[in-house]
């Protein structure tokens, strides 16, 4: 073969191989992802219920879900826990970063211990806390033992407590990840800039107020991002640590869908339940990016 | 300056160590309970160390526990969570690295839009893709099976590790990948010798990614695999929360451990990449 003829079949393959590459993943992205949103959609549009069935029904999946007291527990609890979760992991996880970045001592041993949950499953989790908000021999037992006779913490068993359990172990699990965000962008920050601030006689508080922390916007939007996402879809930490219960008064949406789609024969009520889902997601991360993007050209 | 203020240093590392403290209770109370016998547990306090230390709870969470019907302990669901993790972590990982040279490095028309379009299987919530799964999973007969698992876990983590390895390779300067096709270095020639040589850390943050999220799933466990070939994460649960018999917190707490381990163990040994791994994902926002 001619050194030309060979430079041609060279700049052909340089055309078509990276295309070729990319194909299969595309490929599945379109059938898993696409195609799999829309057969899911589709689905929340029949009467589907232990088979699926493709034949239009129009709303009635959405209008049964609308009216099943159980679906707006589970969106209530989401609320709820939604909000409380990245409320105390955003404060936790700042005010740990920014005490941390005192110049401390041990601040890698410190950092390992504030970090290790996150490599843990959330069943983990949930069956460690499970076991220690126990109401007769966890927390309230070793309370009782210290002289505190009166002490009570049964929010594990208490319907109108138990999704706050979720919050506390979810905030354990994920705070010390928030932590390692905001640490790393305290430390990206130009030195030059505190110094100057320094100079000009302002004190730490101040610094941190007016300078350090407006400067962490674009972390703040992506801690944001995450956190929303991790507790729209949170299943396996509520699973774990009551199940949904008692009763449903912990109940989820992921968990609601799950139900519904695979252990009651419910198709079309699981396929609706996680198209709110999705649209969930959609509205909450959108407006984060389109945040979080404006704020990143700005600065 | 703060710094010179002892009371206020005093406070700051008081503050750090109680937080350490809480975030080290769970484990601490996990480790005593596993090695604590059942009176023990029951007359005994949370937080005090176990009056005699057996290893009874352990034997009994790894062979012999049940999980529903079946009384074999956590062994075998261990291994299925291997023999699901191994294949997943490197398929996906390897199909990352070539994605991402390719979204980096050989950028075509319109292969920014097809990036863009991958990421969004980034953020989908899995339960609008778990019914068409199953259906899918069904009809290929591998319902039910570590095969499907593996499958499903590389389908949904391509997205992530084209990612990490896209975000890599964007930073190599450009001029090196030219020069080598001036030389007449074609696309496999320049990915294996110019930028595997120097993938080295992010072939160790996304392996490291990769495996936490697999090991650590229990939807697409819990949905996909039921009975013999389900993943740990799902025994543990179906084990904590079976309630028949006795409640045996011990083994509870052994079999949490054993479920927890491998990934404690690659982040005690690996923890700088780790936490560059979440902050590399988290910059995918």
């Amino acid at each position: 073969m001619s050194a030309s003829a060979n430079q041609g079949l060279r700049a052909l393959a340089d055309r078509w191989l990276p295309k070729l590459v990319l194909s299969p993943t595309l490929a599945a992205s379109l059938i898993f992802v696409y195609g799999f949103i829309a057969w899911t959609g589709w689905l929340s549009f029949t009467e589907s219920r232990l088979m699926p069935r493709f034949e239009w029904a129009g709303f009635v999946q959405y209008q049964a879900l609308f009216e099943n007291e159980r679906w707006w527990t589970a969106a209530a609890n989401l609320g709820i826990f939604g909000s409380l979760f990245i409320v105390c992991c955003l404060v936790v996880g700042l005010l740990m970063a920014i005490l941390l970045d005192q110049k401390i001592r041990a601040e890698g041993a410190l950092r390992t211990i504030y970090l290790y949950p996150m490599a843990l499953s959330f069943i983990v989790t949930g069956t460690a806390w499970k076991w220690m908000l126990n109401p007769d021999m966890g927390l309230q037992k070793v309370m009782n033992d210290l002289g505190f006779a009166n002490f009570t913490f049964d929010w594990l068993v208490n319907p109108d407590m138990s999704i706050y359990t979720v919050v506390i172990a979810g905030v354990w699990q994920s705070s010390g990840f928030v932590m390692a965000l905001f640490l790393a962008g305290l430390r990206g920050i130009d030195d030059s800039i505190i110094k100057a601030a320094q100079v000009d006689g302002a004190s730490l508080p101040t610094i941190y107020r007016r300078i350090l922390i407006p400067s962490l916007r674009p972390v703040f939007f992506s801690v944001l991002l995450i956190l929303s996402h991790i507790a729209i879809k949170s299943f396996d930490l509520v699973m774990a640590l009551t199940g949904g219960g008692p009763g449903n008064s912990s109940d989820v949406p992921a968990i609601f869908m799950y139900q519904f789609a695979f252990t009651r024969g419910q198709l079309g009520q699981g396929a609706a339940s996680a198209m709110m889902m999705l649209f969930t997601i959609v509205a909450v991360l959108v407006p984060l990016m389109y945040m979080e993007t404006r704020s990143a050209k700005r600065v | 300056m703060f710094k010179n203020l002892t009371v206020g240093r005093a406070l700051v590392y008081a503050a750090l160590l109680l937080v350490a403290i809480y975030y080290l209770l769970p484990l601490y109370v996990m480790l005593t309970t596993s090695f604590k016998s059942l009176d023990d547990i029951r007359n005994g306090n949370m937080l005090a160390l176990p009056q005699a230390w057996e290893g009874g709870a352990w034997v009994k969470a790894w062979a012999e526990a049940c999980t529903g019907v079946e009384c074999g302990g956590m062994k075998g669901f261990f291994w299925n969570s291997v023999k699901m993790t191994v294949p997943a972590v490197l398929i996906s990982t390897l199909l990352g690295a070539v994605n991402g040279y390719v979204v980096s490095m050989w950028r075509f028309k319109g292969s920014d839009a097809l990036f863009t379009m991958l990421l969004v299987g980034c953020f989908i919530p899995f339960q609008v893709v778990l019914l068409p799964m199953a259906q899918l999973l069904g009809m290929m007969g591998i319902a039910n099976t570590t095969t499907g698992l593996v499958l499903v876990h590389v389908v949904y983590g391509t997205a992530f590790t084209t990612l990490f390895f896209r975000n890599f390779y964007i930073t190599v300067p450009d001029e090196l990948v030219k020069a080598a096709r001036i030389d007449g270095a074609g696309f496999w020639t320049i990915f294996g010798r110019i930028l595997l040589p120097i993938s080295g850390p992010i072939f160790v943050v996304c392996v490291i990614w990769q495996f936490t999220q697999i090991w650590n799933d229990f939807l697409f466990g819990v949905v996909f695999a039921a009975g013999e070939s389900q993943p740990i994460t799902v025994a543990l649960n179906n084990l904590v929360n079976t309630s028949t018999g006795v409640k045996e917190y011990n083994v509870d707490m052994a079999a949490a451990i054993i479920a927890a381990l491998p990934t404690l163990f690659v982040y005690m040994v690996a923890g700088r990449y780790f936490v560059r791994g979440l902050t590399a994902g988290a910059v995918k926002g």
